[in-house]
């Protein structure tokens, strides 16, 4: 799991790199920087993920992919993994001006490969 | 301020309703390890009060005994999640002595991981409420009842 959160972290401009559990809301693995709450922050993505859950089944668009909330001081990036994966998210928190492609490259492998 | 939501010890209140909102919590009980209820919230029966406090004191107790048993420090927190619904139950130490919080949860609206992070908030906030050099009270046994009367009655506006 630490090397999956790897690969998150060596993009340039990613300040941490969480693995979540849907359900519970508590950290499974995670490499963060100095300063940010990671218990804090996955308790809340988790409760996050689990409203737009509901709210994606009842626009009747499916179940979502990725996720990307952008912030004046930096952004939050999850995939939320498969079902049959334990119901993890894969949490990115970055800069601003971070490579949004990347680092979503990174988070989809990660949750096929790792999650 | 939610209509369930009442203290018999009003600096209790803000703090708990500040939880009960942010956790989105079902139930809450902040007692003392001896059962005594301080406040409460989403309960409508005294007779529920009642029996959640006592099964919470008694949870604190054998914890409490199990952890001097294995000689570690009493257990900071108890978790138990069924299907549907969590249980959440911790002790922290106050100025008015020592308290325990039992927060039930929906897992369809809350979390472990919500209910963990805002109980840290609200140990934080009844710590720097709680009456500064307050001697905890005794509950002696011939004045039990009368106590927990006053107390049903004051948490069930009676």
């Amino acid at each position: 799991m630490s090397k999956a959160l790897d690969m998150i972290t060596r993009v340039r401009g990613v300040r941490g790199a969480m693995l979540v559990s849907a359900e519970d809301g508590l950290v499974v693995a995670e490499q963060l920087m100095e300063g940010i709450k990671g218990g804090a922050v996955a308790a809340l993505a988790a409760s996050l993920a689990g409203r737009l859950r509901r709210a994606m089944d009842a626009a009747g668009t499916g179940t979502s992919v990725f996720w990307h909330l952008q912030a004046e001081q930096g952004a939050l990036l999850v995939v939320p993994g498969s079902e049959a994966a334990g119901s993890l998210l894969v949490v990115a928190v970055t800069e601003p001006d971070v490579n949004i492609g990347l680092v979503r490259l990174e988070l989809l492998r990660v949750a096929e490969t790792a999650v | 301020m939610s209509p369930h939501t009442r203290a018999v010890e009003n600096w209790t209140l803000q703090p708990l309703t500040d939880f009960v909102r942010e956790a989105s919590a079902r139930l809450v009980l902040v007692l003392t390890p001896s059962g005594q209820v301080l406040a409460q919230s989403g309960f409508s029966r005294a007779v529920d009060v009642m029996s959640a406090a006592a099964l919470a004191s008694a949870i604190v107790a054998s914890t409490n005994e199990l952890a001097r048993q294995l000689r570690q420090a009493p257990f900071a927190a108890l978790s138990h999640q069924g299907p549907k619904t969590g249980f959440f139950l911790a002790t922290f130490v106050t100025d008015r002595g020592t308290l325990a919080v039992l927060a039930v949860y929906d897992l369809d609206v809350s979390s472990l991981g919500l209910v963990q992070l805002f109980y840290e908030q609200l140990a934080a906030d009844l710590k720097a409420a709680s009456p500064k050099g307050a001697v905890p009270k005794q509950v002696l046994a011939a004045d039990f009842e009368r106590e927990l009367t006053d107390s049903l009655n004051t948490l069930f506006g009676r």
